[in-house]
């Protein structure tokens, strides 16, 4: 971990590059619970990052924190070479994170399409003025916008159900368009919460090729939060382990594999 | 026999276009409900704030005449000036997008993730508050509201119709602009919900509001947008009403006539706030021709309240609302 700032190639041919986002001592309660207890960790350009650990373990209360949702009472957050002070969500997602939620925040009453035109909010500029009256700008931005949707929709082959109401479709395909909408945002850093919870072998299997494939094709670095262990090793580069708001391992799959403190957490040991 | 076949086509006319008017004031609820959730009671005097404010303008009132008057002596009336109807509409727009903006920054913020039935509250003092501040401001008296729109019955329209069936229909011209103008508004606000970026955000937030963080969109910037939308709303349908009958504090009260309306369209459906104030409208005046003789007359004042409670027993989502379902 000493050679940070420099770039490397990992076995399969992907450049991992310098940290992007740091985590330091980061210490969050929720009056008298400590959620989450002196975490340090860092996410590098171009790689697959994992949060993993067993349920409770604060995972999903570390991806808030990195989203902007929750503001961690001790420790710094550092993006992209600059200290990050307390934000709102919506000028977290402004920076250039987007996320997915555990459990699917989607738009129901609106269609495919727009679900994930709404990612693309933060990069369209034309003012309150022009969009009202549809003038020029408006309408050159709506329609470059709607071209790189499309792209996405491609390639996360969702074709056939683009002006369907999100609210109609089943679970699997609810994830899917979440992540599309996710991505619409040309995100520098994409978090996913739990990308296969709830899903069939199947459905983990397509999800797993597409965080593969975007993390492939766009080079966008992910961060993802998962308790099937699983799916995790396969696919990142490097694991964090957490448990009862603890750091307990950190490294790659097969250093994290062989921790005996992980083992511990996730097998049960006894205590005496 | 066809006399009163005409003469009852003649009553449906004018009640659909009176359910317009109503229609125009349950438009300015929708909207605020769909985008926060807020039932938001302050707006039919949201609507007399803005006609009084327009008075005010087009007649060069001092604003807080009568405070300083009192405070100070002397006889402060009138800058003396007169402002035509379009600037003074224009000005009064800028003041209701203000008025938005002050509503977020003192009432909306703070209350941020607490119970509907408290920014409900909170919609009541606002109500009280700004009818208080409206009349310290511009003064209790009742005025006149004339910025040039058209009034008294049609003679294109009594004429055509006599020649076409032999019976001329009395149509009151401001009515006939009230339902273009609602026209009008309604399928521009449409537009843009439905084609712009905001109107996308707008709706996003009207779904969820975490989901709507998440992609940037900022709460109070749609809330102050949304806000300032109604108090357009609000505008128009003040200078509608203000014009047929004055503007005085009872203007206030046509929310209460929006209540069946939002009842039987649903509070989330703008479509829904249209239609069910055409039913409402059309209904009332029929019922009052054909049944009111009957029981003795006077039926406009109940028919809408008792045609919503039918709704609310039989179909409580409303026409257009989103289907309640109860998931165990």
């Amino acid at each position: 971990m000493k050679d940070a700032s420099e770039a490397t190639t990992t076995p399969d041919g992907r450049k991992i590059g310098a940290v992007m986002m740091e985590m330091r001592n980061i210490t969050l309660r929720f009056g008298g619970v400590v959620a989450i207890r002196d975490i340090s960790f860092d996410i590098r350009e171009g790689e697959i990052r994992a949060i993993i650990g067993p349920n409770g373990a604060g995972k999903s209360s570390m991806l808030n924190v990195i989203s902007g949702f929750y503001h961690p009472q001790e420790g710094e957050v550092w993006f992209r070479g600059r200290k990050r002070g307390p934000m709102k969500p919506y000028q977290v997602a402004r920076l250039g994170i987007a996320r997915t939620f555990q459990n699917i925040a989607l738009f129901d009453g609106m269609s495919v399409l727009d679900n994930i035109m709404t990612g693309r909010l933060t990069l369209m500029r034309s003012g309150l003025a022009a969009q009202a009256l549809w003038w020029g700008r408006a309408e050159r931005e709506e329609n470059a916008n709607r071209e790189s949707v499309e792209k996405i929709i491609d390639f996360l082959e969702i074709q056939p159900i683009r002006k369907t109401p999100v609210g109609r479709l089943p679970y699997g395909l609810k994830k899917r368009v979440e992540l599309a909408r996710a991505l619409a945002a040309e995100p520098r850093l994409l978090l996913l919460d739990e990308p296969m919870a709830g899903m069939n072998v199947e459905e983990k299997e397509d999800m797993s090729r597409f965080i593969l494939d975007v993390n492939d094709e766009f080079g966008t670095t992910i961060a993802l939060i998962e308790h099937d262990m699983g799916v995790v090793m396969d696919l990142s580069d490097r694991v964090v382990v957490m448990d009862y708001g603890r750091k307990i391992g950190d490294g790659t799959p097969d250093d994290v594999r062989n921790n005996q403190e992980v083992i511990d957490a996730y097998l049960g040991v006894a205590h005496d | 026999m066809t006399d009163q076949l005409l003469f009852a086509a003649e009553v449906t006319l004018n009640g659909l276009m009176a359910g317009v008017l109503y229609a125009l004031v349950a438009l300015g609820f929708v909207l605020i409900f769909k985008a926060s959730g807020i039932f938001n009671y302050a707006q039919g005097v949201l609507a007399l704030f803005a006609a009084l404010t327009l008075v005010g303008f087009q007649n060069g009132q001092v604003p807080f005449a009568h405070l300083i008057n009192a405070v100070f002596g002397g006889h402060l009336q009138s800058f003396g000036w007169q402002l035509p109807g379009a600037v003074a509409i224009v000005l009064t727009a800028l003041v209701m997008v203000a008025l938005a903006v002050l509503i977020e920054r003192l009432v909306l913020r703070h209350l941020v993730n607490q119970a509907p039935i408290i920014l409900f509250m909170a919609t009541i003092g606002l109500a009280y508050f700004l009818e208080g501040f409206g009349d310290i401001l511009w003064g209790a008296d009742i005025k006149k509201l004339d910025v040039g729109l058209p009034q008294g019955i049609s003679e294109t329209v009594e004429t055509l119709t006599d020649s076409l069936f032999g019976y001329g229909f009395f149509i009151d011209n401001l009515d006939i602009v009230a339902t273009l103008v609602a026209a009008l508004l309604v399928i521009s606000l449409t537009l843009f919900s439905q084609f712009t970026k905001y109107g996308r955000a707008l709706r996003a937030v009207a779904d969820d509001h975490q989901a709507a963080l998440s992609v940037g969109i900022s709460l109070r910037f749609i809330w102050v947008m949304v806000w300032s939308i109604a108090g357009i709303v609000a505008l128009v349908a003040g200078i509608m009403w203000g014009t047929k009958s004055g503007v005085q504090f009872s203007l206030s009260l046509i929310a209460l006539k929006a209540l069946p309306v939002l009842m039987l369209g649903g509070f989330t459906s703008i479509p829904g706030a249209i239609v069910g104030g055409l039913i409402i409208g059309m209904g009332e005046k029929l019922f009052e021709f054909f049944v009111g003789p009957m029981i003795g007359g006077a039926t406009e004042n109940w028919f809408a309240y008792v045609l919503a409670l039918l709704f609310l027993v039989f179909r409580p989502q409303g026409l257009f609302g989103e289907r309640i379902i109860e998931r165990v």
